[in-house]
């Protein structure tokens, strides 16, 4: 039995430390800023589940380390979002702007423009 | 804020504050259970100074729906993190990406947190702004706003506020 917990556990071990890896590569390979949030929003999400989980199957009958491990989990699900939500916005006001795909809706790409520095999306328009 | 309401909420703030001191203490001697005692009777003090001890940071009347919430929500954050994953490994001319209005239709500012919350949660989807009842919603593919749209987390978040 124990043999079974201890290989499921470095199963996610292994499998969240892949996860984390893939979101460390996503941040280098992605174009802008928007998007390489994104592949960290992986690390923090999945990655970082899936470790602590394969951790809290190693903590062997020590409640108080399981008790930590949740709360770790805890935290970060819920700081992780708004440390997402707050970069963006900041960026946003920095002037910085999204690079948009084919399908972007010409009407909804406008909602940026109030957004930022005014002179920011002055340059912009110039330089269209 | 009416003291008799900000009672539940004190009470609720020295259970939760008394268990992590215990749960990530472990000593159950009188000195420790004092020293505890006495921090959960400051902290819970100078919350009531700040007047910060009410429902919006104890939101006591969703808590017993949001744990199936959570279930589902983490379902969803598995499949939204296996397309990102994909789209990392595919390379950068996978992703298309998008900046779209989601409506929303819950009526409570609690509610519209969670949703847009949950939104920056998963992987592939961020939003951006709330503007009136509609969030602005910035995805790596259309994909993740045809999901949005499609209503099923609005309509889960919606349930809670009820």
């Amino acid at each position: 039995m124990s043999v079974f917990i201890d290989g499921l556990s470095w199963a996610l071990l292994i499998l969240g430390g892949f996860i984390c890896v893939s979101g460390g590569i996503g941040m280098h390979r992605f174009p802008d800023f928007f998007s390489r949030m994104h592949a960290a929003s992986v690390t923090d999400t999945l990655g970082g589940t899936l470790v602590l989980f394969g951790l809290m199957l190693q903590t062997d009958g020590q409640y108080l380390v399981l008790v930590k491990l949740i709360l770790v989990l805890l935290f970060i699900l819920l700081t992780s979002p708004t440390g997402s939500h707050a970069l963006a916005k900041a960026a946003l006001h920095g002037g910085l702007r999204p690079k948009l795909g084919s399908q972007q809706d010409k009407q909804d790409a406008d909602v940026l423009n109030n957004f930022g520095r005014a002179n920011a999306s002055e340059t912009d328009k110039n330089k269209e | 804020m009416k003291k008799n309401n900000s009672l539940r909420y004190i009470i609720s703030s020295v259970i939760v504050l008394s268990l992590i001191w215990i749960g990530n203490s472990g000593y159950f001697n009188g000195l420790l259970l004092s020293l505890g005692a006495v921090s959960v009777a400051f902290v819970v003090f100078m919350a009531y100074r700040l007047d910060i001890v009410d429902e919006e940071s104890q939101p006591l009347q969703v808590s017993r729906r949001i744990v199936v919430y959570w279930l589902w929500l983490l379902k969803e954050l598995v499949g939204s993190n296996i397309t990102v994953i994909k789209r990392i490994w595919q390379g950068p001319h996978s992703i298309n990406p998008v900046v779209a209005r989601v409506p929303t239709s819950q009526k409570t500012e609690m509610g519209q947190t969670i949703y847009a919350n949950s939104i920056t949660l998963t992987p592939g989807t961020t939003t951006l702004d709330i503007d009136g009842d509609t969030l602005i919603v910035y995805a790596l593919s259309y994909d993740g706003i045809r999901y949005l749209l499609g209503g099923e987390m609005d309509r889960r978040v919606k349930r809670l506020e009820e």
